[in-house]
């Protein structure tokens, strides 16, 4: 029987006025694929087809969505099907005015990033100064009572920083501070070199978030989301393909998840051709690697593959080739050397004291050089 | 911390909500980046969780409605579940409903 989903990722816009090297849109995210945004009516049509399927958790995310001038429409139609609405936003320029209106349409929860715990580093990561506008962000948060996640994401430049980040969450009264080591996927696998973090810094990250879970209790609840490549086995990518998660991207296509769109050798359906229902039941896509059926060895033979489900199929496409092997992460992968190469390569720039490879920003001129590339 | 008693009050965490899941035919408790998904019993606590209403309270209503006997250490370890959690708060006992005291007469 095919499993319902209790989660939808809309990803209103790729625009943004932000361009983190780690972002997980496409590359190609200003090419042709995704010119053509979605009207107002047809991301409140697939709020309804998605409600109706079972979903019950919105992400708002892009891009910026804050860029949809119709957000808050967007919004009140979400709250009126009873789907718990997160913004996950850079808050770049964000009024308390804007936000009180999403509040006043029904938004439940704020989601924003900061690239670094001081203004100068997290500047410079984004590539656009808005650390400024983030921390009155946050504190507009607060005021207007919204639940707060403070998202970072963790690479080579910023784990140094992470007590400092907490202590920032904690400060500002935040519910939730999510320390998410990059996923190298997107503009993060493209600038891979450059953002592979060595394993002393993991290691000393990771104390201190121990450290800080016992000295905070519930007070703050610290997400640290596990750097995979340096782990032993797979993270249980989206609980699995097709199975609780979808994203919708700015031009309707509909996604396993937010990286599946990389994955060359499968065709994705769109909401503008089919119903959601359709798409998310019958469609190729979301049926080629639900289950176990797909499953090559090790994963087939393995007990864990009712844990982790064989791991990423983005992951095990966009490092070993193809989407339907084992994930190249799992120790026992036959691709994992591909993984531990990488690894080493971070450690040996770093024993060298070499100067971390340069990154590419996120930015749509480079986006078009990409997608013109092919 | 010192267990709450009987006499607190608990509410749903701002950040939380109550939802019926129709496709699923039960409730559940949405809150940031998460869902519980309740059986009747747990629906039946957090919709009797009003602000207003102790857990003795609560406990006492519960009994009415199912004639269940020797429920407090469910309700409580359900809702002590849900606080650990931050998706309930617990305030202090409410004041008691006669008038107060009146304040001392100047000697």
């Amino acid at each position: 029987m095919v499993p319902k989903p209790l989660w939808l990722l809309a990803e209103l816009t790729y625009r943004c006025p932000l361009q983190c090297p780690y972002c997980s849109n496409p590359l190609d995210f200003a090419g042709a694929r995704f010119k053509r945004e979605l009207a107002t009516e047809e991301w409140c049509r697939v709020f309804r087809e998605a409600r109706a399927l079972g979903v019950l958790q919105l992400g708002l995310s892009g891009g910026e969505p804050l860029l949809r001038p119709d957000l808050e429409t967007l919004v009140a139609t979400a709250h009126e099907l009873g789907l718990y609405s997160s913004l996950i936003t850079s808050a770049y320029r964000l009024s308390k005015d804007r936000l009180a209106a999403l509040k006043q349409a029904g938004l439940d929860h704020v989601q924003i990033s900061v690239q670094a715990a001081d203004a100068g580093l997290s500047d410079h990561i984004a590539g656009t100064a808005s650390y400024r506008d983030k921390i009155a962000a946050y504190h507009y948060t607060r005021e207007l009572g919204f639940p707060l996640t403070v998202n970072v994401v963790l690479h080579r430049t910023n784990l140094h920083q992470v007590e400092a980040m907490i202590r920032l969450a904690e400060s500002l009264g935040a519910e939730r501070i999510e320390l998410a080591n990059t996923q190298f996927y997107g503009w993060a696998f493209h600038n891979r070199d450059a953002l592979m973090p060595t394993k002393a810094q993991l290691d000393a990250a990771w104390e201190v978030v121990q450290r800080e879970r016992a000295r905070l209790g519930n007070k703050l609840e610290i997400v640290w989301v596990l750097p995979d490549y340096h782990e032993q086995y797979p993270k249980p990518c989206m609980g699995g393909w097709g199975r609780a998660y979808m994203t919708v991207t700015p031009g309707g296509e509909v996604w396993p998840c937010h990286a599946a769109g990389r994955i060359t050798t499968l065709e994705f359906a769109n909401v503008r051709d089919h119903p959601l229902e359709w798409i998310w039941s019958e469609s190729e896509a979301f049926n080629r690697f639900r289950g176990d059926a797909w499953m090559p060895e090790p994963c087939r033979s393995c007990p864990r593959k009712t844990v982790d489900f064989g791991g990423c199929r983005c992951q095990a496409f966009l490092v070993a080739g193809d989407a339907g092997v084992t994930d190249p992460v799992c120790s026992l992968s036959p691709q994992r050397r591909l993984v531990d190469e990488a690894v080493a390569a971070a450690e040996r720039a770093a024993a060298a004291a070499e100067a971390p490879a340069e990154w590419a920003y996120r930015a749509a001129p480079a986006s078009r050089a990409i997608a013109a590339k092919g | 911390m010192n267990r709450p008693g009987p006499a607190v009050v608990p509410r749903i965490a701002p950040k939380a909500r109550l939802q019926r899941d129709e496709v699923r035919d039960r409730e559940v408790l949405l809150y940031p980046e998460g869902l519980v998904a309740l059986n009747e019993t747990g629906s039946a606590i957090l919709n009797l969780c009003d602000g207003t209403r102790s857990v003795a309270e609560i406990v006492q209503a519960l009994k009415q409605r199912y004639g269940a006997e020797g429920i407090e250490g469910d309700v409580t370890a359900f809702l002590d579940g849900l606080a650990a959690k931050g998706l309930v708060t617990y305030a202090p006992p409410a004041p008691p409903s006669y008038p107060p005291t009146p304040s001392a007469p100047p000697r």
